[in-house]
């Protein structure tokens, strides 16, 4: 765990008066695949956005390759190279899928083959290129979601709620992009409630409650211990 | 060639191209299709109209920008080139040096107000803009010496541009004058600065623009310095605006508070851009039509329903020419209840 892409020292967050992050610890390694496990409502979402910097930490240091971006504003983070995929997805619904994918590639010119590869893990987004993304359907619009970040070459990559409400024909689409995406050594941050998919993706996971990261390790670690999940989460997981 | 003139934006709906293509038209030859000093006025005032609400529409259904200050920047633009001309005598020079400027000081104030504003809420902002025009209309009506005050300034644009000038005879029964200069000069102005918004919005800064109406912290978190693309669409927006005016005053060889400065007329804007249909440019085109046309003739529409219809009781009274105004309100509820998305938007949700 030397050399951490990312690594977050002591963060605290509040939104209004909540108190939603209480002084969060965690390392991000280069090359491999970071969980971000625990129950809803114990600030996954909000570890991701102070990240990016759309909630702000009162406290506590956020360092991308040892730079410190506690207080950069998220454009300049987003061109740093951090790709982010929000839960809502957050499609431009009013534009076609190539403008997504243009809008998405920041520093220039989409590059031929990395569409090619886009359209090789998401083929709808070929047939549907030129069509209006507020007219795909759920799963599409996720892959649009998903091929933007993967639009460009990114540092990091931070992806929220991968498969919530997804298909499983379509979850296991986007877990092999992911794994593709891995196997370029990509540097993943991942919150994802399907344990499963956790499971299969994870090298590393952080499992948050009530604000901190209370658990720290390998993935295969967690996924081997059924009464650590059961502890750590209130998973009774079948698998 | 067409696709580059409209940058590539097509109206996207048959029903939709040809009524564009007969506007085009019929503003193209207004002088000789619809000869008369009235219907020529009403061409030339679409042809401007068309230009200010486009530009309203670049900041409302492009940017998702609110803002009530739009009227002040078609002021500015108006009174520019009536100062330049009162001061530098008649003169291209003095449009040029008029219509610049005015252009000029309406993206400062724009960027001024943009600054400082456009980091709050929406509502903010629109009411921020509200303030500053009610702030700049009260002087310009005030201060009597230097604008004219209520009464506005008259002046004289340049000699190719009255009706004096004369270059030739007639052609078609229509006189060659500096007013079809005038008209021309309007017309071609207009044309320009339409297709110059349209290339804009169909550039990477339009599309940037859209995705930030739609989601702006997705456009954030993406790279795009929200603040840095709304002033600029502000700016832009209020310097187009300004250069209608201009041309609204090269061709009305006068300004006033109430002709470019007054709410009413914001409201109007409002009005057409959302008839029309927002965040389509083409809307504009549609909306400025329909309404200065109505504008100008509902009234004697109405004066004619009333006379076929005087044997009738009541209903003479309802059609009277002095309610032209109940039923221009009428038409605008029934057009926003039926057109939600404008008839822009109907139109292509039929092609749909």
């Amino acid at each position: 765990m030397s050399d951490p892409i990312l690594k977050l020292e002591g963060v605290f967050t509040d939104i209004a008066q909540y108190h939603i992050l209480q002084g969060v610890d965690l390392d991000v390694p280069r090359g491999a695949v970071t969980m971000l496990l625990g129950r809803n409502g114990v600030g996954k979402t909000t570890t991701l956005r102070t990240i990016i910097g759309h909630w702000r930490a009162r406290k506590g240091r956020i360092l991308l390759d040892g730079e410190d971006i506690t207080t950069t504003p998220t454009p300049a983070i987003a061109r740093l190279g951090v790709g982010f995929v929000p839960e809502d997805m957050g499609i431009f619904a009013d534009l076609t899928v190539e403008e997504n994918m243009i809008l998405a590639a920041v520093s220039g010119p989409l590059d031929p083959n990395r569409l090619e590869r886009v359209f090789a893990a998401f083929p709808p987004l070929k047939t549907f290129w030129r069509a209006e993304a507020g007219n795909l359907s759920g799963g599409q619009k996720q892959m649009l979601s998903i091929a933007r970040v993967m639009a460009e070459e990114r540092r990091l990559y931070l992806i929220d709620e991968l498969t919530k409400g997804l298909a499983p024909a379509i979850i296991s689409t986007m877990a092999r992009a992911l794994r593709d995406l891995k196997a370029r050594g990509a540097s993943i941050l991942l919150v994802e409630q399907n344990f499963a998919v956790a499971k299969a993706l994870g090298d590393h996971a952080h499992v948050m409650d009530d604000g901190r990261v209370i658990w720290s390790g390998a993935m295969a670690e967690l996924a081997g211990d059924a009464d650590l999940q059961e502890r750590l989460m209130g998973l009774s997981v079948e698998a | 060639m067409q696709n580059r003139l409209l940058s590539g934006d097509m109206p996207r709906s048959t029903v939709l191209a040809l009524i564009l293509g007969a506007i085009l038209l019929c503003l193209a030859f207004a002088p000789f299709l619809f000869p008369g000093v009235r219907s020529v006025d009403t061409a030339a005032r679409i042809c401007i109209f068309i230009v200010l609400v486009a530009s309203y529409d670049l900041m409302l259904g492009y940017g998702g920008i609110v803002s009530f200050a739009h009227t002040m920047f078609f002021g500015i633009g108006a009174y520019g080139v009536a100062l330049a001309s009162t001061h530098m005598g008649r003169g291209f020079d003095a449009l040029l040096v008029g219509s610049a400027s005015g252009a000029l000081v309406a993206a400062a104030l724009a960027l001024v107000i943009g600054l400082f504003s456009l980091r709050v809420p929406a509502i903010f902002f629109a009411m921020i803009t509200l303030a500053v025009a009610s702030a700049v209309a009260v002087p310009v009506s005030q201060l009597s010496n230097l604008t004219g005050g209520e009464d506005g300034l008259t002046f004289q644009t340049p000699r190719a541009l009255g009706p004096a000038f004369k270059f030739g005879d007639e052609l078609f029964g229509v006189r060659l004058n500096g007013k079809l200069l005038a008209y021309y000069f309007v017309f071609v102005g207009a044309l320009v600065l339409f297709l110059l918004m349209l290339r804009v919005v169909n550039s990477p800064f339009g599309r940037v623009l859209q995705a930030i109406r739609e989601n702006d912290f997705r456009a954030e978190a993406i790279g795009y310095r929200v603040v840095f693309y709304r002033v600029a669409a502000t700016c832009l927006s209020a310097a187009i605006a300004a250069l209608a005016g201009s041309l609204y005053a090269v061709w009305l060889r006068y300004v006033g508070p109430d002709t470019t400065l007054s709410m009413e007329l914001m409201i109007d804007i409002l009005l057409m851009v959302v008839i029309g249909g927002m965040g389509t440019m083409y809307g504009a085109v549609i909306g400025a039509t329909l309404f200065v046309v109505a504008q100008n003739y509902l009234q004697n529409l109405m004066g004619a329903a009333s006379d076929a219809v005087a044997a009738v009781p009541v209903l003479p009274e309802l059609l009277n020419a002095d309610r032209w105004l109940l039923w221009l309100g009428v038409l605008f509820i029934l057009s926003v209840y039926f057109f939600p998305t404008g008839i822009v938007g109907r139109l292509r949700g039929a092609r749909a």
